[in-house]
């Protein structure tokens, strides 16, 4: 890595460059302007329910807050700083057992201050999501 | 608090990997409990200023809310969460964070609890966070005779 954060391209800035992002080693899918896909593969020390082998909603949780700050970072002209006023998640499911978790975040307004966002995750079917969020974003525009 | 609810707790964190995962650790005061959050360099969100990730406070406040649940109904399934709202109201900073969960009301099936998260100060909360759990410990098939909502 011989970029600083400053200077790394939105995907590295995302990943490589944050901790925890690199901790739970999620990876970026997909990105275009305001949306963004990432994903966390099953490990075993992020299962949640030792009964069952799920992976923990907390990772989820991550996972989403994670994904929308990239959809506002996308959807913004420059990188900007960005604060999460709030975030809601609908837990629609249990993941399966040992399966990893891809979510995507569209940053469907942006105002000068505050950006908005709506967001799902999945375990193998989009179109069967194990959670849904909705999340508010503080923007911090220079000038 | 008797050594038993200690030992509650201690088992919930120790069978969670993803609580050992964080690092997450419980301490009792009479009744009261209060998760710790001890600082690691893993849990930084933010490189720049530096500031932990909203995810993990997030993920932090719902295992403080299931811990204060486990301690109210031992030995019963880990309660599966619904839904939680997370508001964010400054930056957790790089240092140890701690929470507290109140258990507004548990229901039959439906628990609804409150967390609060801080740092420095419990007045200045980094973050707070209501929840939905699902309480299992009778777990049963729903019947199309039901009896209310989930």
């Amino acid at each position: 890595m011989a970029e600083t954060y400053d200077s790394a391209p939105l995907p590295d800035r995302m990943t490589l460059f944050v901790p925890h992002a690199a901790a739970l080693g999620m990876t970026l899918v997909s990105l275009q302007k305001g949306r963004g896909v990432m994903r966390v593969d099953w490990r075993e020390d992020l299962v949640g329910d030792p009964d069952t082998g799920v992976i923990a909603s907390g990772v989820v949780t991550a996972l989403i807050d994670h994904t929308c700050g990239l959809a506002i970072n996308s959807a913004a002209e420059t990188p900007l700083p960005i604060a999460t006023l709030d975030l809601r998640i609908d837990y629609l499911r249990a993941a399966g057992p040992r399966l990893g978790i891809t979510a995507e975040a569209h940053g469907y307004k942006l105002t000068r201050s505050i950006g908005f966002v709506r967001a799902q995750a999945w375990d193998i079917d989009s179109g069967d999501p194990v959670a849904t969020a909705q999340a508010a974003f503080m923007l911090t525009r220079a000038g | 608090m008797s050594d038993e609810a200690f030992k509650t707790l201690e088992t919930f964190i120790a069978r969670v990997p993803y609580a050992r995962f964080l690092g997450l650790r419980v301490e009792l005061a009479g009744d009261e409990m209060t998760a710790i959050l001890p600082f690691a360099q893993q849990l930084i969100g933010n490189p720049v200023l530096p500031a932990l990730h909203g995810g993990v406070i997030g993920a932090f406040m719902e295992m403080t809310a299931l811990a204060q649940l486990s301690l109210a109904h031992p030995g019963q399934r880990i309660p599966k969460t619904i839904d939680i709202t997370i508001e964010y109201l400054r930056p957790g900073r790089a240092q140890d964070t701690f929470a507290r969960a109140t258990l507004r009301k548990i229901g039959r099936r439906v628990a609804n609890v409150q967390v609060e998260c801080w740092q420095d100060s419990r007045s200045k909360l980094v973050a707070g966070m209501t929840g939905h759990f699902l309480l299992r410990g009778d777990e049963r098939a729903p019947t199309l005779s039901g009896t209310g909502s989930p």
